[in-house]
């Protein structure tokens, strides 16, 4: 996959000679600039990773640095859906619905081993992954990760915002869910990946 | 269960608790010692098995002597075996007799052990907090039989949810119940009961059927808004409460007056 290139300095063109100093540039660029600039994100914090998301939000690493700080706990107002946490299986109505209401263009960071693959917690409870409900843009790993972790994840997902391009919308697709399953991988995809051991039936935790 | 196991309270214990009282400096009656203040004193040098059992104990037998299958102390902790259809009168027994008064319900649970042939166990944890008393009971559950036993919520209205978890962790019925239905896992759950030996840990249906069957489900639908209605709970509040709060409210003026 071919990805656009980050803007550069060319991108922006100044004429300090002309009296009116006006600027050139191209219009994707201004946008997708000023949405990198203000992500506003929607924590939706349901383990230990929140607790580091609460850190990095707060004063030392300071998230206000990249446009960050005003935290919508209203999906209404939200740009980023940060998933901090492990999702049970009786949240994924929630998030999926959380999802749903935020207006577009959406994202979505998945924070932590947990809400990514399920981590540990390789049980009847958890989702294996919240890729498999949502669309993930980022994935951050960590058991949770470090504040600069998700700064990082942070960073990546304002590259990604500005490599977007008008004429070609292939890097960030809002996938709709399979109508069938309402699932964003194939239902024999999410068996595939919830090897190594299988999803066994026949697993029990008791001596035979 | 045979009479062998039967009950068999040593006639010392029987002695050394007749009054039940807390005595300074010595550890009788199962009770926790204080010091001269009246502060109890953490226990020390508990034996693991075969300790002295709870002053309960004795009065239990006398009382329901029948119904008490056996007995043990382990740790210090007495542990009572009683027959499923007395639970109720003894829990009731337990909570109004004057002289055991056992207010504080911890717990509710079940336990099943990995041999097939051993019966599920139903426990409850009860302590009395003016007594300073710990008591275990458990029921004995065979798993040829429907497993049930008797609710306990019109004696503990916090029995509620504590029943509700183990009805939907482990499917023991609390008959009598009256809104028994899931709690942890969604109402529309079909896999079974979690933490039954048989369940196997990933659950029994594949990850894409577990998440469809997840999705499916309306999670506004799930909670019943009387369970979350404050307002209308103020009606069940004791006398003492409601004055307290409304004098409260009008001290702040946000009670209108005159109107």
């Amino acid at each position: 996959m071919g990805l656009n290139p980050l803007p550069t300095r060319a991108s922006v063109t100044v004429d300090p000679a002309s009296q009116d100093g006006w600027v050139t540039s191209r219009l994707d660029f201004l946008v997708n600039w000023a949405r990198a600039g203000s992500l506003w994100p929607m924590p939706f914090g349901t383990a230990c990773c929140a607790i580091e998301f609460m850190s990095t939000a707060a004063s030392r690493f300071d998230l206000s640095r990249f446009g960050m700080e005003r935290l919508s706990y209203s999906p209404r107002q939200a740009d980023v859906l940060i998933c901090a946490g492990r999702v049970p299986l009786k949240l994924a109505p929630v998030i999926r619905r959380i999802y749903q209401q935020m207006p577009q263009p959406k994202w979505v960071i998945s924070m932590g081993a947990c809400a990514s693959t399920g981590g540990m917690f390789d049980n009847y409870a958890v989702v294996q992954g919240i890729d498999t409900i949502i669309p993930v843009d980022v994935y951050v790993p960590g058991c949770p990760p470090r504040p600069e972790a998700l700064i990082h994840g942070i960073l990546m997902l304002q590259q990604k915002v500005m490599r977007d391009r008008f004429k070609d919308r292939t890097l960030h697709v809002e996938i709709e869910p399979d109508p069938d399953s309402q699932l964003y991988i194939p239902p024999s995809r999410i068996d595939e990946l919830s090897e190594p051991f299988g999803n066994s039936v026949n697993q029990t935790r008791s001596a035979p | 269960m045979s009479e062998a196991t039967r009950a068999s309270v040593p006639s010392s214990a029987v002695t050394a608790t007749q009054n039940g009282a807390v005595q300074n400096g010595a550890v009788q009656n199962g009770a926790v010692q204080s010091d001269t203040n009246g502060a109890p004193i953490t226990p020390r040098g508990v034996v693991h098995r075969g300790g002295t059992p709870n002053a309960t104990l004795p009065a239990l037998v006398e009382r329901f002597g029948g119904a008490i299958v056996r007995h043990d102390v382990t740790w210090g902790e007495t542990c009572v075996i009683v027959q499923r259809d007395a639970v109720h009168a003894i829990i009731r027994w337990l909570h109004d007799e004057p002289s055991q008064r056992y207010d504080y319900l911890v717990d509710v649970t079940a336990v099943e052990f990995r041999e097939a042939t051993r019966p599920l166990e139903v426990v409850w944890h009860l302590r009395a907090l003016a007594h300073r008393r710990f008591l275990r009971l458990k029921v004995e559950l065979p798993k040829r039989l429907p497993l049930s036993v008797p609710s306990i919520v019109d004696i503990y209205s916090g029995a509620d949810w504590l029943e509700r978890e183990c009805y939907d962790m482990f499917g023991i019925r609390f008959d009598g119940h009256p809104d028994l239905r899931r709690i942890l896992m969604w109402d529309s759950y079909q896999e079974g009961f979690p933490l039954r030996k048989d369940f196997p840990l990933r659950g029994r249906f594949s990850r894409a059927e577990q998440l469809k069957q997840a999705l499916a489900a309306n999670p506004e639908a799930r909670y019943s808004m009387e369970e979350l209605h404050i307002a209308e709970a103020f009606d069940a509040l004791p006398e003492d409460m409601k004055r307290r709060l409304t004098v409260e409210r009008e001290a702040h003026g946000d009670v209108e007056r005159g109107a």
